[in-house]
């Protein structure tokens, strides 16, 4: 299986190829692609040369167009899916139809991939996509657990990637406006979610609160590790009884089911994290990389090296799980 | 092409777990006195929950018609299981009325059928609703989350397509293969018992501060706030919008489908059907952020000295 991983900055990108991935996925430095927050993504010139050098390491790129072209401002999706195909990237992962349809027409020698946002959950969805867009490979979401996904695949005519590692989206991914009902900005629409511009702390005698816009996300006792307030891994008040109500400040991690995911059909596993700075990807790359290739025990050892670099340090098997939903 | 007629109203379809004799009575009562022309109906939200209506879905869609209401059958909005898969193959194989696509898989297989499509369908420009018409769409909700300016530019670019907003209700945010709902209760989805029945206008989630914020409805969250464009609506039959949407809460939706098809006919002041229109759901505080290009909790009040209602 294929090892895909993030770069969020061209020095992030590097680690990754020397690190051992068989493609790195990126975005322009603007609202066409779901991580579009500030100091992270690519100039055109600093994706020529990202696309270059990956080349010459044998490594693939993809290049993300994620986010929902915004209604009269179409061109400026346009115009970043025409410079990723000049520049030569090996993918285009895109989640809009518009989008879609116009890179099956204007450039039909493009690889097409459908992201995670697309939220193409089951066969009749995924071979809608390849019949109208010649997909050539789906990324799941994450709501189908292993077996959902061994049944799938053989009824699609396309590959299939999966997230194994990172953050983790409790909501199917391009169908959630929660973070723009809260601060105005969305996955879709802005390529944000909960975003910093709109989050605060503030010391309320022993107690921190987290806030996102203009509502508490959470409260943490002195002493308590205190998270990003990400809205779906917040704790709310339901009939009076504080809890997490989504998701608890978990982090994703099914490389322990490496096989299972092999002999479901799937093609490549995707690293979550093009926020993440390049030692992470550095670390995070080349342990997965070697624990594809390493024997049930030591591949174990390895996963646990990693588990101190997740997020609050717990982890889940989030959907692939039958027992999370 | 639409702008010599007066938008038409739609009533969605109902998101909440509603007992079967609920859930009937609540479509009899709106083929009796709603003024309304569409009425979708469908379990939208968990196909867990199909055998609730099941029983009543003939007896309201004679009623509905009979009363002169077209009858619109929703999909599910999350698909992951066969089952669910194979019920979308069996409705858009054997239905004879008409069917609003709400994921990707109803919009595969309906390719070439005349149809809808929900609101919880992705459409955010004008090329993809033109995508859609080509193959088959007629009509489109546009999602709650577009801005004024979002919907505008659709409507002008897709002149074959009848679009419709979402114009009253606790609006759709979220949808998960999780249940939310179950697990507030010490469930979870595969055994849940239906506990989401025991909220027939979804859970309340308040902050840590006691903020009223969102509400669980099984799998699907929705705002705390409900969606209320009233001095919107001439702004948005002046753009071309063809139906007005109305998502059923537990209220009395006759009464808000009359308040705002008197907006609608200019028989009734936006400011005075917004007062009171908080008397007939009192549950929830108004918003209408979103169509303003703001947070989507967020009430923008009426700017009266703007055309066409637009702030």
């Amino acid at each position: 299986m294929e090892l895909i991983c993030p770069a969020g900055t061209p020095a992030a990108f590097r680690e990754a190829v020397d690190a051992g991935a068989d493609a790195v996925y990126c975005g322009f430095r603007d609202e066409t692609n779901a991580r579009n927050f500030p100091g992270l993504n690519f100039s055109r010139e600093e994706l020529r040369e990202a696309i270059a050098y990956a080349r010459r390491h044998g490594t693939q790129t993809f290049v993300a167009l994620n986010t929902f072209m915004r209604a009269g401002d179409e061109e400026i999706w346009y115009r970043a899916a025409a410079d990723a195909v000049a520049l030569k990237a090996d993918g285009l992962i895109l989640a809009d139809f518009g989008l879609m349809a116009h890179v099956a027409e204007r450039h039909p020698e493009q690889r097409l991939h459908v992201s995670v946002q697309a939220s193409a959950s089951n066969v009749d969805a995924i071979n809608f996509l390849v019949e109208a867009f010649h997909a050539k490979r789906v990324v799941l979401p994450r709501t189908l657990t292993i077996a959902d996904i061994a049944r799938i695949a053989p009824q699609i005519r396309c590959e299939i990637e999966v997230f194994v590692f990172g953050g983790l989206c409790v909501m199917a991914e391009g169908r959630c406006s929660l973070s723009s009902y809260a601060t105005g900005k969305s996955p879709n629409m802005n390529g944000v979610c909960s975003p910093a511009s709109h989050a605060r702390y503030r010391q309320e005698r022993t107690e921190l609160v987290s806030e996102l816009g203009d509502y508490t996300i959470n409260r943490f006792l002195a002493g308590e590790a205190a998270g990003y307030p990400t809205l779906c891994k917040g704790r709310f008040d339901i009939a009076d009884s504080p809890a997490y109500a989504f998701e608890d400040p978990v982090s994703l991690d099914v490389m322990g089911e490496i096989d299972a995911l092999s002999a479901a059909g799937v093609s490549a596993l995707k690293i979550e994290g093009r926020q993440r700075g390049k030692a992470y990807v550095a670390e995070v790359v080349s342990t997965l990389k070697k624990a594809l290739s390493a024997g049930p025990e030591q591949r174990t050892a390895l996963l646990m090296r990693l588990r101190g670099l997740s997020e609050g340090q717990k982890t889940t098997s989030g959907a692939y799980e039958k027992r999370w939903r | 092409m639409h702008h010599t007629t007066s938008p038409s109203l739609t009533i969605g379809p109902v998101y909440y777990l509603w007992d079967g004799p609920k859930w009937r009575d609540f479509h009899f009562r709106l083929a009796d006195e709603a003024p309304v022309e569409r009425v979708v109906i469908g379990e939208t939200v968990c196909s867990k929950r199909q055998h609730f209506i099941e029983p009543h879905i003939a007896e309201v869609i004679e009623r509905l018609e009979a009363a002169g209401k077209t009858v619109v059958l929703s999909t599910l909005s999350l698909v992951t299981l066969e089952r669910e898969s194979r019920q979308i193959r069996d409705l858009v194989a054997d239905s004879e009325h008409a069917i609003e696509a709400n994921d990707l898989s109803a919009l595969g297989l309906l390719n070439g059928k005349p149809h809808s499509i929900g609101p919880l369908v992705n459409v955010y420009n004008a090329p993809t609703a033109r995508l859609l018409a080509d193959r088959g769409a007629t009509s489109i909700c546009l999602p709650p989350e577009l801005p004024f300016t979002s919907v505008e530019n659709i409507v002008a670019g897709a002149p074959a397509i009848a679009f419709e907003v979402f114009a009253f209700g606790r609006m759709p945010l979220a949808i998960s293969a999780r249940c939310a709902h179950a697990r507030s209760k010490g469930k979870i989805k595969d055994n849940c018992q239906f506990v989401c029945g025991e909220d027939p206008d979804g859970l309340p989630v308040k902050t840590l501060d006691r903020q009223s914020f969102l509400a669980l409805n099984g799998v699907q969250t929705v705002s705390h706030t409900c969606q209320a464009l009233l001095g919107e609506l001439a702004g948005l039959a002046a753009c071309g919008i063809s139906g007005i949407r109305l998502s059923p809460q537990d209220c009395d939706m006759v009464a808000v489908a009359k308040l705002y098809r008197a907006v609608l006919d200019n028989a009734l002041d936006a400011d005075k059907a917004i007062t009171l229109l908080r008397e007939i759901y009192p549950t929830a505080a108004l918003s209408n952020g979103f169509h303003h290009a703001r947070e989507g909790a967020a009430w923008v009040a009426r700017a009266r000295d703007t055309a066409h209602g637009r702030a």
